[in-house]
């Protein structure tokens, strides 16, 4: 939805000292991070970093093994319980393979969240769907195709309507541009600054793809031994004088990236 | 919360006769309400409106359609509309659904007409018969491949085959059986006893068991426990590419998958066929001796006399051939899985459903063929 931010104040994602272990792997030591209203906030990582792990206990879908998660103020832990639906409205998740219903086709795909949690009537409802289908540059003729029939770029921009459909107010990527051509990435890259200046969305994402991290991100945490390395804008993190960040912008990629981003 | 603002229910008020005035928050909670407020409203005659929405405190997508469909329809009535007071991002809003608005008609249910679908359904049937045809012939020529040189067999994965479908199946196949035979005896008694007949419980456990009912048990019983197992498994290693990786790596799906499944349901079927004869005509005897004062000793004795050992081999003859059944159409459906985690759950049940249609046909032609033959 977009109102003019009443508390603009709070952080809209509050994490403080979260610990999680999968079995003996520590996964996050003590990690903590406060997510403002209307950025594009980026968690980096290499691969196992915790990153993914770090989204999904945001979003509820798993509990650490310590320390607290505030979304829009809500505990995290609280979302999967009854009478906290309302804000499930309230943000949506692009996940990484998608996560279309295969039965489905991508129209009724996208339609899921309106029919759930609203009384609009069928026209509208389709209205809103052929818009965000258009919104995310899917031609009309691939609303009535399963998702097994949509390639995979197409698969990512249908999940991205299917977390817009609500107009959230916080919209969370999951590696939005990984396995994508860098033209389409491009294009995400765009599409989702185009979203975020247009329905004034907080954009969270997992990625890293050091293009994306320059080109769209306002501020970004780079994850590595369980710890926040460093986080802050890409200049400031660039100047960062810990090894692994050091390793992860300045590496071959990370330098054409930067370079790329400075011209 | 954030930006929740109080009292917002949205309103389209008529100032008079050329100003309408919008309220509240135009978004998906509202729009209902909104929607309703907009077919009851009777707009002022003839003439240009100016819509005044300086106050619309809310606007997303879907107030922003309401919107723009409602000044496109009184445009199209040939009035003049200006809109004033729209707070900048929400006119970014607009625009971006009035640049769209062209493709929203496209989205329109596509009706195929009754030609289109059965042409569409004859020739999914068609290209079914052809790959099942296909299937079958390669099943065949890696079969008699394999049967020329046995080295060929995976071992392995015959013996991991044998134990999962075959040694594993073991108690629920001998528990059924035994039930069965118990059944079978109880109900036959009461019908028995009333002629005297007592002994002829034999002959109704022996005969029906070792004949028909332990080899349709066995099947039914496999087919619901491995011929789905494999529709399954062939199906993920198909969405999760490995079958391409087993291709591209040289080396047959059909050699690695099937053949060792074929063979281990052969040699798996017959021997629990048999398991299940013994088992069976234990729970009869068990009825037998309680029930009708059939002792064991009796029992064996009339067992011996009555029942002839072609009804045993024409239980176990059969075995192999709902075996092989299983295990084709287990691994077929298996490989007609497309890509979706949808095709998975169908094409598992077709196996199953399938797989016990063809073992009950087979079955009833087997006892046409042989009454025919006089045995």
């Amino acid at each position: 939805m977009t109102m003019p931010p009443v508390m603009a104040a709070s952080p809209i994602i509050e994490v403080s000292h979260v610990y999680t272990r999968f079995g003996t792997a520590v996964v996050h030591d003590d990690v903590s991070l406060t997510i403002e209203q209307g950025e594009v906030f980026a968690i980096a990582g290499g691969n196992g970093s915790g990153k993914s792990t770090l989204m999904r206990e945001i979003i509820g879908l798993h509990v650490p093994a310590s320390g607290t998660i505030h979304l829009m103020g809500i505990d995290s832990r609280r979302l999967g319980q009854m009478g906290v639906q309302d804000i499930h409205r309230r943000f949506g998740v692009m996940f990484q393979q998608g996560a279309l219903f295969s039965s489905l086709t991508l129209e009724d795909n996208v339609a899921v969240p309106l029919k759930e949690h609203t009384n609009l009537d069928p026209t509208l409802i389709r209205e809103i769907v052929a818009l965000k289908i258009a919104s995310v540059g899917l031609p009309m003729e691939s609303a009535t195709k399963f998702p097994s029939e949509l390639s995979g770029g197409m698969r990512r921009r249908a999940a991205l309507a299917r977390a817009i459909v609500m107009d959230p107010e916080l919209l969370f990527l999951d590696e939005p541009t990984a396995g994508l051509d860098p033209i389409i990435a491009a294009g995400f890259d765009e599409l989702v600054l185009q979203l975020k200046a247009v329905l004034k969305l907080t954009v969270v994402m997992v990625t890293h793809d050091l293009d994306s991290l320059w080109r769209i991100a306002d501020r970004v945490a780079v994850l590595g031994e369980g710890k926040i390395l460093g986080i802050g804008t890409m200049q400031e993190l660039a100047q960062s004088q810990n090894p692994l960040v050091h390793e992860y912008f300045y590496g071959p990629r990370g330098r054409a990236a930067r370079k790329q981003y400075q011209e | 919360m954030i930006g929740k603002p109080q009292n917002s229910e949205p309103h389209v008020l008529i100032m008079n006769d050329s100003v309408i005035r919008c309220e509240g928050a135009w978004t998906i909670p509202y729009l209902t309400m909104l929607n309703e407020v907009l077919t009851k409203i009777q707009w002022p005659a003839g003439g240009g409106l100016v819509w005044d929405v300086v106050n619309i405190r809310a606007m997303d997508t879907g107030g922003a359609v309401v919107l723009h469909r409602t000044l496109t329809q009184l445009r199209h009535e040939g009035r003049q509309i200006s809109v004033e007071g729209l707070r900048p991002e929400f006119e970014e809003l607009l625009q971006v659904v009035s640049s769209n608005w062209s493709q929203v008609s496209g989205l329109k249910a596509s009706q195929e007409s009754y030609r289109q679908r059965l042409e569409r359904w004859g020739t999914r049937q068609a290209q079914q018969a052809v790959t099942t045809l296909e299937f079958l012939g390669e099943c065949a020529v890696t079969v008699i491949e394999s049967l020329k040189r046995p080295s060929l067999i995976r071992r392995q994965a015959l013996i991991h085959s044998l134990e999962e479908d075959g040694f594993r199946a073991l108690p629920i196949t001998g528990l059924l059986a035994f039930l069965l035979g118990f059944v079978i005896a109880y109900q036959g008694a009461e019908q028995l006893r009333q002629f005297g007949a007592n002994i002829f419980v034999v002959d109704l456990v022996g005969i029906s068991l070792l004949r028909e009912i332990s080899p349709l048990i066995v099947a039914i019983l496999i087919a619901g426990r491995s011929g789905s197992a494999y529709a399954a498994q062939i199906g993920a290693m198909k969405v999760t590419e490995e079958l391409d990786a087993v291709r591209t790596l040289g080396l047959s799906p059909m050699q690695l998958l099937v053949v060792p499944r074929v063979c281990a349901l052969m040699i798996a079927v017959p021997l629990l066929t048999v398991y299940a004869d013994v088992l069976g005509v234990m729970g009869g005897s068990v009825i037998a001796a309680s029930q009708l004062n059939v002792s064991v000793t009796e029992f064996i004795s009339r067992f011996e006399e009555a029942v002839a050992i072609r009804h045993f081999f024409i239980g176990i003859g059969k075995a192999p051939f709902f075996a092989i059944i299983i295990a084709l159409v287990g691994c077929y459906q298996g490989f007609q899985i497309r890509g979706s985690v949808d095709d998975v759950g169908r094409r598992t049940t077709m196996s199953v459903v399938q797989s016990i249609f063809l073992v009950i046909v087979f079955d009833a032609f087997c006892s046409i063929v042989l009454s025919w033959w006089d045995i």
